[in-house]
């Protein structure tokens, strides 16, 4: 039985307020609903207040360069296919930095989960537009407001056909646990996209101005139906929906290495007789 | 007439067959039992523009290219414009009669394409030149026919009968061409080329993962390891950008799988925010750099050896490395083996510095002793006695034992969670986690530098051929070992005392081992393919020995024996 205590409890840097508090919660609690153990996960990320989550839980962690942990994730998961693989952090580290992995990620349909922190800004660096800011948004470093569109991360991924496309709030706790617990349980290439307000730094997308806009799409949503998605996943502004918006079969990429899960890479000896045969076709 | 070694050059514009006609003729001579040495020379273009492929073969040991040529086959005219000059005293020119007739005494026209047509010209060329060296008929012929084969081509009996019909013609021509001496090795010895040799070697060493994205000279590594990628099992992955393929590699490389890269100066460029990453959170990585001339984009099929200073300093921070620079093919393989059992038992990132005219380099190589392979077992190095695994403990070598996630030491399934692997690209506690501790800071950079004299004990020595207390020494690193030794071997017979010391690895460098040596000769020389004499700044840096004159080249060609007995002129 794996139980919350497992996950452990640790002092975070995070301030009083912020989001990212209730996303670690709902994390934990996902985690330990999928009945998984710390050693059977691995966390990598990338830069930010968001990519120090996985610090503040007991697990396999890779806290790597900003921008750069779909990679890393990536390469883990295809030496190692029985790790649980989640790749964590903000939306400046996933969207901007990364974006070339974001779109690759997705293409390749490669198996573990993605969840961004998007608090609409650079919390780390103290208050930048980051890539999913709205236009007129004013920081000190853009202090006529944000003059490019927003990237818009659902549509995106729906777009291009991704397996599996949520997006959840902070601030509605045991809905982002259940889609946390639903993308790690999909098979391929999964993404969380959760709205997480950042009370020192985004004074425009607060606590309440998402609350009073997010709302729980209705049972009968059918994610299966791109079209559908594709004009849900563009709804911003008075409404956002929150929930699975699209989810599809496609086959996970590590299907296609006929021996990756045949146990951990580490663990395959060299075939000599092989490498004699190769060796010999040299001559 | 009896000449040490013919210097074969193939001419002709890309998309012409130039290539399969020169690498069919590489194996022949190979699988007949010469020794050889490639030069491959090509514009960065697909169709037209000019190429050019030489073989210099003999039927003893030689390690360089040369320069003369003894046979141009031309599949162009511009090919003999270009190359006429090069012709030596006895040289021969055979051109395809279609395309020229002025006459020369030094020009055979040969029927190449009336015979066989357009087609199966080449293999009519190729009969040619096989009659021309002397070689046996039916050696050129089954490697014409198992290249062939091996490709699917349906048109295998076209060639062959153009093959031999070309070969008829050139003996009834009764050339008195010098054939080549009956060949000196009879064992079947491999055709392989550096970049070849580093694929084949890192597969020998273990390695599991492979990433890359597409850039000329390293690329042929990348099509050369996806032959026996799903044979050997290990994962090739071409990446969506270079910074994506290193960071693919140091991911599957913390979960356990010995890991490699390769590209060439531009796509390292990208790579070294990673490099820093991999030294910082200590997570071997082999990182294969092609060289060829910079800046930028520069001359992208030619060669050069400018980026040793960029590689030695690659990386934000400070954090140790080694650099192998392999001097020929067998080298090459052996040294790949060496860079990944270096950099899993220090941890941190190992490169090999290449370049062009290595990575394109046929040579006939020994085959190697499978008896001596010795491939890395991260597992065994995993072993750790206290119960919960701590990632960076704390140890007199720096060095810390690994486990990966999912897995305890030994690499047996992880049961406990105490079993984690925790990495950071902050500075991080011995347990993984980062912090702000600045005696933690200390303690951290001092664990990882150390882990640079375990390097050290295991260098690379730099091998010293020739005189003691030569006259001449001529220093030099990487491809530019033959055509220094060469050179060192032409000058003797001069009557001179002469000596080379050549560096297989570049870092780290301990100057006690060699600077003797330099102080022992009377004149000392670098050799290097760059405009700066990057490597003997790197003895003085390291050393305080000047080394008195350099011999530079930077027009993206390699450096010949020739060059260097031209640049000791001056
Ligand atoms: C290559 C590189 N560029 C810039 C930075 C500085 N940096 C650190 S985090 C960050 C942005 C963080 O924003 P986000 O990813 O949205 O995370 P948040 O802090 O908002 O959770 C930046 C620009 C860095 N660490 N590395
Ligand atoms: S700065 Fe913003 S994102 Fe960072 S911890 Fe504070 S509230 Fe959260
Ligand atoms: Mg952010």
């Amino acid at each position: 039985m794996v139980s919350l205590a497992d996950y452990g409890d640790y002092v975070t840097a995070w301030c009083p307020g912020c989001g990212n508090h209730a996303i670690l919660k709902a994390m934990k609690h996902a985690l330990v609903s999928l009945e998984l153990a710390p050693q059977q996960v691995l966390f990598v990320s990338g830069i930010g207040q968001a990519a120090k989550a996985p610090h503040y839980l007991n697990a396999n962690v890779f806290n790597g360069l900003h921008g750069r942990s779909l990679p890393v994730a990536t390469g883990a998961k295809l030496c190692n296919t029985d790790l649980k693989v989640i790749v964590e952090s903000g939306d400046g580290c996933v969207y901007g930095e990364g974006g070339n992995h974001f779109l690759a990620a997705i293409r390749r349909n490669i198996d573990l989960t993605l969840i961004v922190h998007n608090n609409q800004v650079y919390g780390l660096t103290k208050g930048q537009a980051s890539p999913t800011s709205e236009p007129g948004f004013v920081t000190k470093n853009q202090p006529d407001g944000v003059f490019s569109l927003p990237f818009n991360p659902v549509e995106v991924a729906i777009a291009m056909n991704a397996g599996f496309v949520a997006r959840g709030f902070s601030g509605k706790t045991e809905h982002l646990s259940g889609l946390i617990q639903a993308a790690v349980a999909h098979t391929g290439f999964s993404l969380v996209d959760i709205l997480q307000p950042c009370v020192s730094f985004n004074k425009v997308n607060t606590f309440g101005w998402y609350n009073q806009r997010c709302y729980i799409l209705s049972e009968d949503y059918d994610p299966t139906d791109r079209q559908a998605a594709f004009l849900k996943a563009s709804e911003w502004g008075d409404g956002i929906p929150l929930g699975i918006l699209y989810k599809n079969k496609r086959p996970a990429y590590e299907d296609h290495f006929p021996f990756v899960r045949r146990g951990p890479a580490a663990t395959r000896a060299l075939n000599v007789p092989r490498l004699a045969k190769v060796l010999d076709s040299y001559r | 007439m009896e000449l040490d070694s013919i210097n074969i050059l193939i001419g002709g514009e890309a998309g012409q067959g130039l290539v399969t006609l020169s690498q069919i003729l590489t194996r022949g001579l190979v699988r007949a039992g010469y020794y050889i040495v490639v030069t491959q020379s090509y514009q960065s273009r697909i169709r037209g523009g000019h190429n050019s492929y030489a073989i210099r073969v003999s039927d003893r040991e030689i390690m360089a290219p040369k320069e003369p040529v003894d046979l141009l086959i031309a599949l162009d005219q511009n090919s003999v414009v270009l190359h006429m000059s090069e012709l030596s005293q006895h040289g021969l020119v055979v051109v395809d009669e279609a395309i020229s007739s002025d006459q020369h005494p030094q020009i055979v026209y040969a029927p190449f394409s009336r015979i066989a047509g357009a087609m199966f010209s080449n293999s009519v060329a190729l009969g040619t030149i096989s009659a021309l060296l002397g070689l046996n008929e039916n050696t050129i012929g089954e490697t014409l026919r198992g290249f062939f084969d091996k490709h699917g081509a349906e048109s295998t009996k076209e060639n062959l009968v153009s093959f031999s019909a070309g070969y008829e013609w050139m003996i009834q021509q009764k050339s008195e061409f010098p054939k080549l001496g009956p060949p000196a090795l009879s064992e079947g010895r491999l055709a392989l080329n550096g970049n070849e040799a580093i694929a084949l070697g890192a597969i020998a060493a273990g390695m599991k993962f492979f990433s890359f994205y597409p850039m000329t000279p390293a690329t042929s590594i990348a099509t050369t390891l996806a032959d026996h990628a799903t044979e050997m099992e290990f994962v090739l992955e071409q990446a969506e950008d270079e910074i994506a393929a290193i960071n693919m590699a140091v991911g599957a490389s913390f979960s356990g799988a010995p890991s490699m890269v390769a590209t060439s100066g531009g796509g390292f460029a990208l790579m070294t925010e990673t490099v820093s990453l991999a030294g910082m959170t200590e997570t071997p990585v082999v990182i294969v750099v092609a060289q060829r001339p910079g800046p930028s984009t520069g001359l992208p099929t030619r060669t050069e050896q400018g980026d040793l200073e960029f590689v030695l300093h690659a990386g934000h921070g400070e954090f140790p490395r080694a650099i192998f620079t392999p001097g020929d093919v067998e080298e090459a393989f052996n040294i790949t083996g060496k860079a990944f059992h270096i950099a899993q038992k220090f941890n941190t990132p190992v490169f090999i510095l290449t370049d062009q005219f290595l990575a394109d380099s046929y040579r006939s190589v020994k085959p190697f002793d499978l008896d001596t392979i010795d491939p890395v077992d991260p597992c065994s190095v995993s072993d750790v006695a206290v119960n919960r695994h701590i990632t960076y403990v704390l140890t007199h070598t720096g060095v810390s034992p690994r486990t990966f996630p999912g897995m305890s030491g030994q690499c047996v399934k992880a049961s406990s969670s105490q079993d984690l692997v925790i990495a950071d690209s902050d500075e991080h506690t011995p347990d993984g986690h980062l912090t702000e501790d600045l005696s933690v800071r200390i303690s951290m950079v001092e664990k990882r530098l150390r882990k640079l004299d375990g390097i050290k004990s295991e260098l690379a020595r730099p091998e010293f051929l020739g005189d003691s207390e030569p006259d001449l020494l001529l220093v030099c690193w990487g491809s530019t070992k033959g055509s220094t030794i060469e050179a060192a071997n032409r000058l003797r017979k001069t009557g001179r005392r002469v000596a080379t010391l050549h560096f297989t690895q570049i870092w780290p460098i301990i100057g006690e081992e060699f600077v003797e040596k330099l102080k022992s000769a009377g004149k000392t020389i670098s050799v290097e393919s760059n405009a700066t004499g990057q490597f003997a700044r790197l003895i003085r840096r390291e050393t305080g020995f000047q080394i008195e004159k350099a011999i530079l080249r930077y027009d993206g060609l390699p450096i010949t024996p020739e060059y260097i007995l031209a640049g000791l002129q001056t």
